[in-house]
């Protein structure tokens, strides 16, 4: 029964990653480009130049086809929060439904839309409408981002809610610390500065093949140039919030920072690790070392995670095993007191079936003293609290250092354009060319530090994925699984390609 | 004045907001009856591309709507998303799966290398509109007819059996359903195509199969409506919460709730002046009697399943399981949240309103489709 349970629970981890990730290819690209285009058609409504209504449209036939495909993936989330995690949609929907339907209210609609007029509506709105309906598709696709994103924020990092025994679930009691809770804010604004991020790129590389081929090169520089200012300026941001993330992570989720750094044994002073391969052999507590090679800058982990060089930063060892010393309660002493949590709910709701009140109000007392390590119960060893340290290792890093490559990228590109010789850097031009992949690199890299540096959490520290998930034969989830890896594959094919002729034809079609 | 309401009136009023977005759900899935007359109304590419760009300018309203549907369910009902979702897992799968394959198919049928070709995508719409709008409706028969399934201490579910939700499609009742559904969607699809699209052949195909699929839909819907005045129900103790078989229970409702009995009859007969309208007297207004119609009736089908002390989503093989607004919602504090949200509705449907007024100001022509803009349609 325990091999089942765990099957189903990987397959249905592996079917939302998937889903998640294929989402992701799509989303950034629609949220930035947006909002260029968006900037594109402003500068034709200013200058009344048709030639920026040709680049707007060229890019908006591009935003097109990529946005189908992310308004496909993006309703197979929805679904799969009940389809395969019905547990967790009952014990938080109280408190993750709302968002959600906020979500579609507020933001879905503004994008549903004004999304037939941006794109049918040239000979039937005016030309101000015609921008105005523009500039609110960029708008909605940024506020779907917006409440989406507080819900995961919330499952990092969930506050403003309270357990209810009664009902067996988690319940909002301020909605406020729940949308406004630091990590949904910083959770906002980084995944969309980096949305913003990616398009340029996209954009910047399209107009860079544009140069090296000779064609239609007035607009590639004109994007070009939109692009890059506004990829530097969200690259600088994406920095800015990203630090204030790893802040975040580093006070609510210290697990997980030590998984980014693969710091297996706290120290003060710790170190950022600049480089380093990674020993697949270390586990939690025993004395093999971390890493086979590493470079390392002492201090700096300390200074971004707690502002201070010289300040402490718990250990992969410290947070399972405890550190008395530090005042550290690890995973092992968490399981105890959750166990009983567990098992005292468990009695209490069977002493209220039953009519025996005094029972229950006795486990209820017991429970209470012991609920904040709820989640911590439902594990089976303590170094199950520990997240795959190398896929968060690399993912971060990798993140880290495209990011700090990206606005080097930028400011070349504007340097060359503004000099009038950026046709002629060919160099430069296949750089960008290639930081369209990198760009996609990074968003994946970046949603593997947040979501596989979080495990085996659905709700941190409260609800476990293997409680989270939905009592389901594994079999059905295996189909699942592969019916939708085959159909993603073959948008995917389909999408890249109608781009690439898209390209190839140009805005002259 | 929110804040004021009890815990009952937000549970009512909660399942009245889901119940209107289901509803207008409803009438948008004209768009899906649009996608499956490209087979049958439309004889030429012309003709079809024709009605692919009428309903692909509306299209994502439609999906958007049934979007917020299923998130307003998760936020109010959080106990039915995760029964019904998670228990009638193949049901909701292949729902999502048509579409999936919908999204994509408007924007990449006609752009050239699109991988699968034109034809592929005509079909993925058919699909959509057809097995997917079936399996809606077969899932909203449920609401009546009882699926199979348990729910523990910690109301985690249990489904009856392995096939997991495919199951209802096979009941006569639910199967009924789906297929009034469909051709209902059939008939406001032609009755769209009337009022948007100015081409004399089609839209004179398109005004006879208004009738047609009514007529195709009559027999369903007699099933149906006997079903629900003859039928056992699952009624609720208000007092204690306990759900029992009561006989003739949704026929006690429709006495107990005239207003309900008033939104049947008055919607069916605005969708059956529609298609005589768009039908027989050649008007291009049908459209708004059948909308109208279809989310009347809607609305008293929602309201026979979850109000009168009934429950919407009961359980053949664990009464106690089922599922009612009261006990599936979430707690006071959210709905009442949520309840302050819900004032901008109102000002979402104005401008979707506006901006429908203006995109629908100019019907659709094949010079249009072939203008100026070429490259944007679909």
């Amino acid at each position: 029964m325990g091999d089942q349970i765990l099957t189903t629970v990987d397959w249905a981890r592996a079917q939302f990653a998937l889903t998640a990730m294929y989402h992701w290819i799509f989303v950034p690209l629609t949220l930035g480009l947006s909002f260029l285009i968006a900037f594109f058609e402003s500068i034709y409504v200013k200058t009344g130049n048709e030639e920026w209504k040709k680049l707007t449209k060229f890019w908006m036939t591009i935003f097109g086809i990529n946005f189908a495909i992310g308004v496909a993936t993006g309703i197979i989330m929805e679904f799969e929060f009940g389809t395969n995690w019905s547990n967790y949609s009952w014990m938080v929907g109280d408190i993750f439904g709302a968002p959600l339907a906020i979500e579609g209210i507020f933001a879905f609609f503004i994008e549903a839309t004004f999304f037939a007029v941006m794109f049918f509506g040239w000979q039937r709105a005016s030309k101000g409408f015609h921008l105005f309906s523009t500039w609110m598709v960029a708008v909605g696709s940024n506020l779907s981002a917006v409440w989406i994103l507080v819900a995961n924020g919330w499952m990092q990092y969930p506050a403003g809610m309270a357990f209810n025994p009664d009902k067996a679930r988690f319940e909002m009691q301020n909605f406020w610390e729940v949308a406004l809770s630091p990590v949904a804010v910083h959770k906002f604004t980084h995944t969309t500065s980096s949305a913003f991020l990616l398009a340029s790129l996209f954009v910047v590389g399209v107009s860079a093949l544009f140069l090296l081929q000779k064609r239609h090169q007035k607009m590639a520089k004109r994007s070009m140039v939109v692009a890059a200012v506004f990829g530097f300026i969200a690259s600088i941001f994406v920095a800015f919030t990203g630090d204030e993330a790893a802040f975040n992570v580093a006070h609510r989720q210290p697990m997980k920072l030590a998984a980014m750094e693969g710091l297996f044994v706290g120290q003060e002073k710790a170190p950022i690790i600049a480089m380093g391969i990674i020993n697949p052999n270390k586990k939690a507590g025993d004395n093999l070392p971390a890493f086979y090679q590493e470079t390392k800058i002492p201090g700096l982990l300390s200074l971004l995670a707690y502002r201070d060089f010289n300040s402490f930063v718990p250990g992969v060892n410290d947070l399972v095993f405890g550190n008395t010393e530090r005042n550290i309660i690890g995973a092992e002493q968490r399981m105890v007191t959750g166990k009983i949590a567990v098992a005292e709910l468990t009695r209490y709701k069977l002493a209220k079936k039953s009519g025996d009140e005094t029972a229950a109000a006795s486990a209820l007392a017991i429970f209470n003293q012991h609920k904040g390590d709820l989640g911590y119960g439902y594990l089976i060893s303590p170094t199950q609290a520990v997240p795959p340290v190398a896929a968060t290792f690399y993912s971060f890093h990798i993140m880290v250092v495209l990011g700090t490559m990206f606005p080097l990228i930028f400011l070349l590109v504007l340097y060359f354009a503004f000099k009038g010789t950026i046709e002629n850097q060919r160099w430069l031009n296949l750089i960008c060319l290639f930081s369209i992949f990198l760009g996609y690199v990074a968003q994946q890299a970046g949603w593997v530090v947040a979501e596989v540096g979080r495990q085996p959490w659905a709700i941190q520290g409260l609800l476990p994925v293997n409680v989270a998930n939905t009592n389901i034969a594994t079999s059905n989830v295996q189909i699942t699984f592969f019916i939708f890896l085959a159909i993603f594959t073959a948008l995917l094919l389909a999408e890249i390609r109608i781009i690439l002729k898209q390209i190839k034809t140009g805005p002259e079609a | 004045m929110i804040g004021n309401l009890d815990y009952a009136t937000l549970q009512q009023l909660w399942w009245l907001i889901t119940s209107v977005v289901g509803s207008l759900f409803l009438f948008l899935t004209f768009v899906q009856g649009g996608q499956t007359l490209i087979f049958t109304t439309a004889t030429t590419e012309e003709e079809k591309s024709l009605i692919i760009n009428t309903m692909g300018r509306k299209w994502e309203l439609t999906f958007t709507t049934l979007v917020l549907f299923g998130g307003a369910l998760f936020a109010a009902f959080p106990l039915f998303y995760a029964t019904s979702f998670g228990g009638a897992y193949w049901v909701w799968m292949l729902i999502l799966f048509t579409f999936i394959i919908q999204a994509v198919s408007y924007e990449y049928r006609k752009k050239p290398d699109n991988f699968l070709g034109a034809r592929t995508y005509e079909v993925f719409m058919f699909i959509n509109g057809s097995v997917g709008i079936l399996l809606i409706g077969a899932a909203v028969g449920t609401f009546f007819t009882g699926s199979r399934f348990s729910l523990n201490m910690f109301n985690s579910v249990t489904w009856g059996t392995s096939y997991h939700g495919l199951e209802a499609a096979l009941n006569l009742f639910n199967l009924s359903f789906g297929l009034f559904l469909v051709f209902l969607a059939r008939t406001l699809g032609a009755m769209y195509i009337v009022n948007h699209v100015d081409h004399e052949a089609l839209v004179k195909r398109a005004r006879k199969a208004t009738w047609i699929n009514l007529v195709l839909a009559l027999p369903f819907l007699l099933i149906i409506l006997i079903s629900l005045v003859t039928m056992d129900g699952f009624a609720v103790d208000p007092t204690t919460g306990t759900i029992f078989m009561e006989k003739g229970k949704y026929l006690h409702n429709l006495l107990g709730m005239p207003a309900v009995v008033v939104l049947l009859l008055g919607g069916l007969v605005s969708v059956i002046y529609g298609v005589i309208a768009t039908g027989f007297l050649g008007k291009n207004c049908g459209i708004w009697f059948g909308g109208l119609g279809t989310v009347l009736v809607g609305l008293a089908i929602f309201s026979l399943a979850g109000y009168n002390n009934t429950a919407f989503y009961p359980s053949m093989t664990d009464l106690q399981s089922s599922l009612t607004i009261y006990n599936a919602s979430s707690s006071k504090y959210t709905l009442t949240v949520m309840s302050y949200v819900a004032i901008a509705v109102p000002f979402v449907l104005a401008y979707v309103a506006y901006v429908w007024k203006v995109m629908d100001s100019k019907k659709l022509t094949l010079a249009e489709l072939a203008g100026e803009d070429a490259n944007e349609m679909y």
